[in-house]
């Protein structure tokens, strides 16, 4: 029978059919984190067991870590207890982490694909949201809860039902300034922030083939955010380029052998899906957020809709927009170039390169976070910080921070910042932070003009 | 897990649509490394001001309103997968989130976490939005079983659950018990 990549996947992972429709599905990569991990090795203790598969195991401290200073303590004491939490879970358990001064510490969506940890046909799951950016290396990748963690600490599995399976073909090609991040905000704007709730995606299509491996983990990494579990794509000879000589991918004959079974795993073309969609790549402009959630945005020379709800009445109101206005031309405050959805080196680069020889406007704040120890080191051997430096951008150390505001970096209330983040919730930021979300070029370009502009302006 | 079976209690309306998570609760309470005491901050920010003095005009602060089902605007529990949120509700007092529409990773969690989330039509949640808005002290009558949710005679609605859940939680079993008994199942399956 025809089988769509994610079939493949999921089929190969079923260990066994329970009541009901569920499977237990088997998991190939656990990645952990200090947020949602304690209370899962707790459980552990609770029922005296070990944790099942160490070596399928990986720790991370990211998102409550400070990204200056890292060599020091951790001030604030709830974080430094978390992160302490961590170490001593890994201890007691015998699981690697690449905790805070570690070479490999970083987002940990941004440390699985640069390992090599994260290859193509895996289930992966991490109690964080945003695993869905494996999928670009064609995995089946999904956040889970902490009695999630608990269950794959213990047994490898979960209880799962199979999603359904959409579509989402963008086709042709993108104009100049228009960013992976435009294409996925441009789809998640026209989804809606649940319309994808129940299914799986594959992107497909000549736009999403076009990205770099790093656009197309931007892309999959916001999969969540119209609600889907998880997006992927298949893989093809960028995956394989960025796979080889990595860390932890297989090496030699070993590499060979698998790069065959990697690039056998497409959609066969007779596969059915239960929903797909098509988008053309030349209606996708550079796009910006208006409201609370990530659903609601437009192209930089779009208006902002007219509310249909209390929801969409309320969520203006906390922004201080009006419906009608352009988002061209609004002042901001602060801007955020990191988090996992836009933090790796070609997202650094790529602001780099546009505000070389430029200056942030006065009145702005500007915070650089890189994805990882292994992005930071990058971004200075290419000389990025002096870029940074002299533009008045302020290059920090790798973790989460404002994306989510658990660490100290966070916008002060009632202030504005353009966020390459994935989530323009309320207080997301920060208490009464009002988050923008646009794609690093145009945060980069906010940041020189102190507004929101339409950086293919700026563009030869 | 503490078991579900029949519950008759009053409800909470929220109707606003696409609550997400960091609604539910903010990530700066995500720090403990316990489950408990979550229940204080939930909804903190529509709760308290920034002086963390009561907001009147939220519902958890009217006087009016309590009970343990909670009725909510389509898109319930969007955004990030902090099982947190479902461990504030459960602190909180409330066994059965009542919505047209779950996201998928919060169903879950309040699934492993002992609260009942019933997926109703926009109709009938329009409809109970009324009944307790009218009258919050209306009484609803839930039984998991029987997978049917009440209000008196005049509104009786079934409701679907998948079975191995409806098992789980009418027992206050979960998951990691099922997985643990079949470990040789999955002992075989990685030798495959």
């Amino acid at each position: 029978m025809a089988k769509t990549m994610f079939d493949k996947v999921w089929d190969a992972h079923v260990v066994k059919e329970i009541t009901g429709g569920k499977q237990v599905i088997y998991i190939d990569q656990h990645f952990i984190h200090e947020v949602t991990s304690p209370q899962a090795f707790d459980g552990l203790r609770k029922r005296g067991i070990e944790v099942f598969r160490k070596d399928k195991t990986v720790a991370t401290a990211d998102h409550n870590v400070p990204t200056i200073n890292q060599h020091l303590p951790i001030k604030e004491e709830l974080s430094r207890k978390q992160v302490d939490t961590l170490i001593k879970n890994c201890k007691d358990f015998d699981i690697e982490l690449y905790g805070l001064g570690h070479k490999n510490q970083g987002i940990v969506h941004v440390i699985g694909p640069e390992l090599g940890i994260t290859q193509p046909g895996m289930t992966i799951v991490c109690g964080d949201s945003h695993t869905s950016t494996h999928g670009a290396f064609g995995n089946i990748a999904f956040g889970i809860g902490t009695s999630q963690v608990e269950q794959v600490l213990s047994t490898q599995c979960l209880i799962l039902g199979k999603p359904k399976k959409m579509r989402i073909k963008v086709t042709g090609k993108v104009e100049k300034g228009v960013t992976a991040k435009d294409i996925i905000l441009h789809i998640i704007s026209k989804m809606t922030v649940g319309g994808c709730t129940g299914y799986f995606i594959e992107y497909a299509g000549e736009a999403i083939t076009n990205l770099s491996m790093e656009g197309r983990m931007t892309v999959c990494n916001m999969s969540i955010e119209m609600g889907a579990r998880g997006g992927m794509i298949a893989p093809d000879e960028k995956t394989i380029a960025h796979l080889k000589d990595k860390k932890n991918a297989p090496k030699g004959e070993a590499f060979e052998k698998a790069t065959e079974k990697w690039l056998a795993l497409t959609t066969d073309e007779a596969a059915k899906f239960d929903k797909e969609i098509t988008f053309n790549a030349s209606d996708i402009q550079p796009m910006i957020t208006y409201g609370t959630n990530p659903g609601m945005g437009i192209s930089i020379n779009q208006t902002i809709p007219i509310s249909t709800s209390d929801s969409q009445t309320k969520s203006l109101n906390y922004m201080a927009f009006k419906q009608g206005e352009k988002m061209e031309g609004k002042q901001i405050q602060h801007v955020f170039i990191g988090s996992c959805t836009n933090s790796r080196i070609e997202d650094l680069r790529l602001v780099a390169n546009f505000v070389k020889g430029k200056q942030k406007a006065k009145h702005v704040k500007v915070m650089v976070v890189p994805g990882s120890k292994s992005v930071e080191l990058t971004a200075r051997a290419e000389g990025l910080d002096k870029i940074f430096e002299a533009a008045g951008f302020e290059l920090r150390q790798a973790g989460c921070s404002a994306c989510l505001g658990m660490n100290e970096d966070k916008i002060p209330a009632g202030e504005y910042c353009i966020s390459t983040s994935n989530r323009n919730f309320e207080g997301r930021q920060g208490q009464g932070a009002r988050t923008i979300l646009a794609s690093p070029l145009m945060a980069a370009a906010a940041a020189i003009e102190g507004k929101i502009v339409d950086v293919r302006a700026y563009l030869n | 897990m503490e078991k579900i079976n029949k519950l008759s209690t009053t409800a909470v309306p929220l109707a606003m649509e696409d609550i997400d998570t960091d609604q539910i609760i903010p990530s700066r309470f995500l720090k403990a490394i316990s489950r408990a005491g979550f229940g204080d901050n939930l909804f903190r920010d529509w709760r308290y001001d920034k002086a963390d003095k009561p907001i009147p005009s939220f519902i958890l602060n009217n006087p009016l309103y309590n009970g343990e089902i909670l009725i909510a605007g389509r898109n319930f529990g969007c955004g990030s997968s902090r099982e947190h949120a479902a461990w504030a509700l459960v602190d909180y007092g409330f066994k059965i989130v009542v919505s047209s529409f779950f996201a998928d990773i919060f169903k879950g969690n309040a699934l492993n976490n002992g609260i009942l989330p019933i997926t109703v039509s926009e109709t009938n949640l329009q409809a109970l939005l009324k009944i307790v808005n009218l009258n919050p002290k209306a009484i609803f009558e839930v039984d998991l079983a029987a997978q049917n949710f009440c209000y008196k005679e005049a509104l009786k609605i079934n409701f679907e659950i998948d079975a191995y859940k409806k098992e789980c939680l009418l027992n206050g079993y979960d998951d990691i018990d099922y997985l643990l008994s079949i470990k040789q199942d999955i002992v075989a399956y990685e030798s495959l």
